[in-house]
């Protein structure tokens, strides 16, 4: 049921390029006609290399070198050593190697944990504003607010509501609920995880209420009718129209969020300043202080050049297996 | 709107994106000879405050040389970063404030004018300079990198009023001490002494000074880390107790790294600080300079063999020029104006520093009790920070993981001999 309905909205490029009623405007080809789409083109290509690739092969050069302050200014003197930092960073046997372990774990654990409760809160929500009803639009743009503030603002408002004696988190978990005795740490020690994840939820699940609503505009009303004649409940639903439905936008909206998550600097950095704590300390994070605190920016682009194939073996993998299956389904 | 419209709208919009993401990469250094780039680091109460103190001192330059000097103050937590950038792309301010225990460590880089005899010729004469003070503006035997500009040192600030009513008559003179009157200090949600627990430059001059008290070092002759000695292990386990085991250090204050210990004391929360100047800051938060006593940061009753009588490192701001300047004759020239015995005594005054020139020093605005025992200090118990290009590096995994020691203790989690060795040798195994 799900396949033959997926048709319109599944594969965007097909109706486009099959599409017969644009031949008559096509006009005949003239040399002003073939310059303009690379002069379109243009600007966006010199700046994806600016912005990407060129500072991407710069990284993979500098993990190629001991790039340490004695050699920052003019990187010709910086002595070629291949492979070395790899090693260095990559011994699992060292305390480099060890802690940029640790921390890896505890970026995976991160991840997946905030795209999970993102999407949990992202798909309720959506399903819940599905029908129109009073106060719809009200509710959400009040949903989106976390996701339009500023990531600095929004951010430095919680390090404040999670500080241990003058935050409002414990002022009203100890002083006022009377829920502890002790006012416990947020932001140090084992906590500190899970204030950076409660922190993450907040900021991106916002988007994922935003993709799966756009998502859920796309279901025609009719399935629902059909289900509903046929006998079928809330969660069944839910579980053989809303979610088959969906599947392409889930699709790319958990490889997204998790790459986001993955790659998150930003929260951790302003909830914490420049050192998280061990428990929530991220590999951003972690990548920052061995580059930028250490002055060793060979050994920090090595590990920066590790995410990187790790992250690109994770979205291949992701996109063949889900891809796959779809061509199984098809 | 017709597709061709279109066409050259979307044309437009991309070409102006492309011209603004390249109009943030402009060149700071100042191209003409009248002008420079001055950037200051933060030392009044706020990066506003200094623009105010600095602006008329410029003007002053500038009406001198008729070269206009753009000021940007930029915070401590910046500062290293843009410093180091800066010397990185050789793009960047022509004359700089640098913390002066950083010195070795940007000097490595190269990208700082040398101090030579004819440069420090150029700035007013190297006997002008506090011998203390230049000695903490580079690596032994190689120019300077830097010249001082303000001098400062640790004291222990502690509230009259608290010790008043504790019935402890004269401040602590040693550690023990220090301890014992923190515990009578230490009730009624009150708290003996405020630590900036999670700021590791804070934790790392504490660590060198207690180092030196157990007769550690954090570098060899060869220069090589040498983190986790029993020495250094001891020192540190020393620091962290006042929280760990004395319990006379609030646990809050493993989070602190906005001066919020200066606002603790400031407040009466905390009876005593450890800290560097803090008369000008302690006076915007309204504390009077009567209610607080300044005095020697305290030593070890009885010091192990070997032990230094240290208690404070040689603190202070440097002025650097960067080689890449455009305006190296008016660069130094401002130097010169900045280290002048007049601007030496405006500027040290409303700081609370001392000058860094020997010639201004024994101006009457520096006999004030914080400037005297600040003097004392750096005249008979002050060391500099080892002058070694690792310095910035032992600073951050040090003081990081003294930070993670207070966030252990804060927790009631025990701080060991052992766990204490642990964090420092992973600490030394970072370095390279």
């Amino acid at each position: 049921m799900a396949t033959s309905t997926t048709a319109p909205d599944a594969d965007q490029r097909e109706p486009r390029a099959g599409s017969p009623a644009r031949k008559p405007v096509r006009r005949p080809r003239g040399p002003r006609r073939s310059l303009l789409p690379y002069l379109l083109l243009a600007p966006a290509i010199v700046l994806e290399l600016a912005i990407h690739v060129i500072p991407m092969v710069v990284g993979v050069w500098m993990s190629l070198l001991e790039l340490t302050q004695f050699h920052i200014r003019d990187w010709s003197t910086a002595p070629f050593i291949g492979l070395e930092n790899y090693r260095a960073t990559l011994d699992l046997n060292s305390a480099a190697g060890k802690e940029l372990l640790h921390s890896f774990w505890v970026t995976l654990a991160y991840s997946l944990l905030s795209v999970g409760f993102a999407w949990l809160l992202g798909i309720s929500a959506a399903v819940v504003l599905q029908r129109p009803f009073r106060g719809r639009a009200i509710l959400r743009a009040l949903f989106l607010t976390p996701y339009a503030l500023p990531v600095y603002a929004a951010v430095i408002t919680w390090s404040f509501l999670l500080q241990r004696d003058t935050g409002l988190v414990n002022h009203v978990l100890v002083d006022q609920l009377g829920l502890m005795n002790d006012r416990p740490f947020w932001l140090i020690g084992d906590n500190s995880f899970w204030s950076l994840l409660v922190v993450s939820v907040w900021r991106n699940w916002p988007f994922a209420f935003l993709c799966l609503m756009a998502g859920l505009q796309n279901v025609p009303g009719e399935l629902y009718e059909a289900a509903a004649i046929d006998g079928a409940g809330f969660w069944r639903r839910l579980r053989s129209v809303t979610l088959p439905m969906l599947r392409p936008v889930n699709l790319v909206l958990l490889l997204v969020l998790f790459l986001w998550t993955f790659n998150d600097f930003n929260t951790p950095f302003v909830l914490f300043g420049g050192s998280a704590p061990e428990q929530a300390d991220l590999i951003s994070i972690h990548i920052y202080r061995s580059s930028f605190k250490t002055w060793d920016f060979g050994s920090g682009s090595a590990m920066s050049v590790a995410l990187l194939l790790f992250l690109l073996v994770v979205s291949a993998a992701y996109l063949l297996i889900t891809n796959r299956r779809r061509d199984d389904h098809a | 709107m017709s597709r061709r419209h279109l066409g050259i709208f979307t044309a437009a919009v991309l070409a102006a994106a492309s011209l603004t993401a390249c109009g943030g990469s402009g060149d700071d250094s100042a191209a003409s000879p009248k002008t420079l780039t001055y950037w200051a680091s933060n030392q009044g109460a706020s990066l506003e405050a200094d623009k105010t103190i600095l602006q008329p001192e410029l003007d002053k330059f500038e009406k001198q040389t008729g070269i206009k000097v753009t000021v940007e103050v930029v915070p401590w937590s910046d500062l290293l970063n843009r410093l180091l950038a800066a010397a990185a792309s050789g793009k960047g301010p022509d004359v700089v404030n640098i913390g002066n225990t950083w010195s070795a460590s940007l000097q490595a880089t190269g990208a700082l004018v040398e101090f030579d005899d004819a440069a420090l010729q150029a700035v007013g004469g190297k006997d002008r300079i506090v011998p203390a003070a230049l000695a903490a503006a580079g690596a032994p035997g190689k120019p300077p990198a830097a010249v001082p500009l303000y001098s400062m040192a640790y004291s222990l600030y502690y509230n009259k009023k608290s010790f008043a009513d504790a019935g402890i008559t004269a401040p602590p003179t040693t550690w023990e001490q220090l301890a014992e009157y923190g515990k009578k200090l230490s009730t009624g949600g009150k708290w003996g002494l405020a630590i900036e627990g999670a700021n590791p430059s804070e934790n790392a001059h504490h660590a060198f000074t207690f180092s030196q008290q157990y007769g550690g070092e954090w570098f060899d002759s060869a220069g090589k880390p040498t983190f986790d000695t029993p020495q250094n292990v001891s020192a540190i386990k020393r620091y962290i107790d006042f929280m760990a085991a004395d319990k006379i250090t609030n646990p809050s204050n493993a989070e602190y790294a906005q001066n919020q210990s200066v606002s603790d004391f400031a407040n009466g929360k905390a009876a005593m600080l450890l800290w560097q100047s803090a008369g000008s800051n302690l006076k915007t938060q309204n504390m009077p300079a009567d209610a607080y006593g300044v005095a020697p940061v305290p030593f070890l009753a009885s010091p192990p063999a070997g032990g230094k009588k240290v208690n404070s490192m040689v603190a202070g701001i440097n002025m650097a020029v960067f080689k890449h300047t455009k305006n190296k004759d008016g660069a130094l020239s401002f130097v010169k104006f900045m280290t002048s015995d007049e601007e030496q005594t405006i500027l040290n005054k409303t700081y609370g520093s001392l000058p860094a020139v020997k010639t201004a020093a024994s101006d009457p605005a520096f006999t004030a009790p914080e400037q005297k025992t600040i003097q004392e200090t750096l005249v008979t118990t002050a060391a500099p920070l080892p002058q070694v290009p690792e310095e910035s590096t032992f600073e951050t995994l040090v003081g990081t993981a003294m930070k993670e020691l207070f966030a252990d203790a804060a927790s009631g989690k025990p701080v060991t001999e052992e766990s204490v060795k642990a964090k420092l040798t992973d600490a030394q195994q970072k370095m390279r």
